[in-house]
């Protein structure tokens, strides 16, 4: 037990292995028919949200973007996952449903694991806190206009929020950048697989009558 | 290089580990400054709203980034460097290695400083350091491996110390977590068992490279300043040999109810119950330890900061093996209650056994004795003081925010019912703060005092 070989090999190196082999290989296995979907495949139908960027912010979108279609759809997804990498959203906001604490009512339906076998989750971005709520269930429950709105103020939607004030995803008359372009697209595609439930319906307002 | 070129060659070198001590309060100013700023944002009250490289959000990764590899890894590399050729009798590989490896991890830090502050974060947590960078951590870890390990294979020592064991196994762990935590995740597995991968990255990063050096540190430093053995050697055998076995086998439960199949969940919870078992031993060993020599907690403030970071390792764990049941999950996942668990863990243990052993090395660094004992006391009982209120209003705030989720109340609700807390909150910090604020200036004031008629040997000797 004293030798130096078992600190360091059974220890050290076997140890891992095996831990790595029942907390990371494992699932893998388990999920090894999951097909992994390139950010092409997944931007093969463009999104009406999307299509609406396009129309109410034209110049900003042809410079951004050029036209409407697979391909731009496709490249404004990855960039508008690296700004919510690169700005940190990912640690306020989770992505994914829990099947326990009401979330379902909340959110919507309890996350799947076939839902993020996509390069836009490489690395996988389900985050560890909640200041503000999940986003895995976002896709058109709010407007652009509401989103970009929101990223320019928090503050003007909800007086509450604690969220920073993104300006620098906006030029200096006040309209979406490329960067606010993108990440509208991005967050507005987080969820656009599963059926809608509009705001309005699943809010908690309208269950318990309390209204802020 | 050989003994015999080098006849003067210290046993330890002293100047590497005072640079490295140095560069970890450096960080950790960074650390405490990075939470005050980003703590400021939750009452709405940012000093630098609209700056985009001071983004609250990349100021936070910031100060976890800088606290695991800023703060936390040039203090062990200083205790290794100071306890290794003590416990070998044979000095590192090499000093000119060393002072590579230490410029070459400022480097690092610095690097990951500015990526993130830039905009290049990677979306590992805990693994944010930059792409760019990681290549490099991964060469400087093989460096400071090789150098540090060296007079541990060489060492003609009978019988390796339980110290030399942990440190041995965090050798061999730490580059493997590191590579597998910025690696595989980032390029070849997606989804939810990507994310069982990061989640063992964060949970390895603590548990075998920050838990192992720790515990080796203080199988190492307690014994020598209470001047008497470890109370048990058959229970360091059964604390290494458990958190060795149990440790690597949970990283799951940062991620109880997602999409990760349930028998790895399962198997994550058990294994975090079974280890917070094996810990008791490791508890008990250090105050079997202590017993007899308690009023060491009040004559020795090294000794007091390492026993009081036991007691909150003791805690945590406690809290440990709680939390991790999926019945507390659904409350309190996602809430404070995790950032006030992150906080006791790695501020409250591992921090405050780096300022243990930065109380004891920096006169015996500096070849001058404390310049205010009185100053050290005051930070010891400021974070004392802060650290614990910030671990109970986290937690207490985290029930707060996770009631209101499951009751569906307004998510505006959970916000405003929190900012109470997030005050009380940075409060505790600003404890914390000015508690360091103390020991930077009591550490500067040390070392610019003249220099006595310093007697090699004599510091060491102290009680």
């Amino acid at each position: 037990m004293e030798r130096l070989g078992a600190a360091f090999l059974i220890a050290g190196v076997v140890t891992f292995l095996l831990g790595f082999a029942l907390q990371g290989a494992l699932p893998m296995i388990t999920y090894r028919k999951l097909p992994l979907k390139t950010v092409a495949e997944i931007a093969q139908e463009v999104p009406r949200e999307f299509r609406q960027l396009a129309e109410d912010y034209p110049q900003e979108f042809q410079a951004a973007f050029g036209e409407v279609n697979s391909a731009s759809f496709a490249q404004a997804l990855a960039r508008g996952r690296s700004i919510y990498i690169a700005e940190g959203c990912w640690h306020c906001h989770s992505q994914y449903v829990r099947p326990v604490s009401s979330e379902d009512l909340r959110f919507g339906p309890v996350s799947t694991a076939a839902e993020y076998s996509n390069e836009l989750n490489l690395p996988p971005l389900f985050g560890t806190r909640r200041v503000g709520p999940d986003l895995i269930r976002q896709a058109g429950k709010h407007s652009n206009d509401w989103h970009i709105a929101h990223f320019y103020e928090p503050r003007d939607i909800a007086p509450y929020s604690v969220m920073p004030a993104y300006r620098w995803f906006f030029d200096d008359r006040g309209r979406p950048n490329r960067d606010g372009l993108a990440i509208t697209a991005y967050v507005q595609w987080l969820g656009s697989w599963v059926e809608q439930i509009p705001e309005t319906i699943y809010n908690a307002d309208a269950l318990t009558g309390a209204g802020r | 290089m050989t003994p015999a070129t080098e006849p003067q060659r210290q046993l330890v070198n002293l100047a590497l580990v005072r640079a490295h001590i140095v560069a970890s309060a450096v960080a950790f100013a960074v650390v405490l400054l990075g939470g005050l700023i980003f703590a400021l944002q939750f009452m709405q009250q940012y000093p630098f709203p609209g700056i985009p490289l001071l983004s609250p959000g990349r100021v936070r990764m910031v100060h976890t980034n800088m606290a695991a590899y800023g703060f936390i890894v040039n203090a062990f590399i200083a205790g290794m460097l100071w306890a290794i050729p003590r416990l070998t009798k044979r000095p590192i590989l090499s000093d000119r290695l060393g002072w590579i490896i230490f410029w070459a991890w400022q480097a690092i830090v610095a690097l990951t400083f500015l990526g993130i502050l830039g905009g290049y974060a990677q979306a590992i947590e805990w693994g944010e350091t930059p792409m760019f960078v990681d290549p490099l951590v991964l060469v400087g870890l093989v460096l400071l491996v090789g150098n540090l390990a060296h007079p541990i294979f060489k060492t003609r020592e009978r019988g390796l110390y339980v110290t030399l064991w942990y440190f041995l196994a965090a050798f061999a762990w730490t580059g493997l977590v590191y590579f597998m935590g910025n690696y595989v995740p980032q390029f070849w597995v997606a989804g939810a068992p990507g994310a069982a991968i990061a989640g063992l990255f964060i949970h390895d990063l603590v548990g075998l490279f920050v838990t192992p050096v720790g515990w080796g540190l203080m199988y190492f430093f307690v014994p020598l300043l209470l001047k008497k053995p470890i109370w048990s050697h058959a229970l360091s055998l059964i604390g290494f040999w458990g958190i060795a076995f149990f440790y690597p086998m949970q990283g799951v439960h940062h991620f109880l109810w997602s999409p990760i199949p349930m028998y790895a969940q399962y198997g994550a919870v058990v294994a975090t119950i079974a280890i917070e078992v094996v810990v008791v031993t490791v508890i008990v060993n250090f105050f079997g330890t202590l017993y007899g020599r308690a009023d060491a907690m009040r004559a020795n403030l090294p000794i007091r900061w390492f026993y009081v970071g036991m007691l909150n390792y003791a805690l945590t764990c406690l809290q440990c093996a709680i939390q991790v049941t999926l019945t507390v999950q659904k409350v309190i996942h996602f809430t404070d209650w995790v950032v006030g668990h992150a906080h006791l863990v790695m501020f409250g243990v591992f921090g405050f056994w780096i300022m243990g052993v930065m109380v004891e090395l920096w006169p015996q660094v500096t070849g001058r004795e404390w310049y205010s004992t009185r100053l050290l006391t005051a930070h010891f009982w400021l974070t004392t003081i802060g650290m614990t209120s910030m671990f109970v209003v986290l937690v207490a705030g985290g029930l707060v925010q996770g009631y209101l989720w499951g009751s569906l109340a307004h998510w505006g609700d959970s916000v405003v019912y929190s900012v109470p807390f997030w005050w009380v909150r940075t409060l505790t910090g600003l404890l914390i703060i000015i508690g360091a604020g103390l020991f930077f200036y009591n550490m500067w004031a040390t070392a610019r005092q003249p220099a006595p008629a310093y007697v090699p040997g004599a510091a060491a000797a102290r009680a």
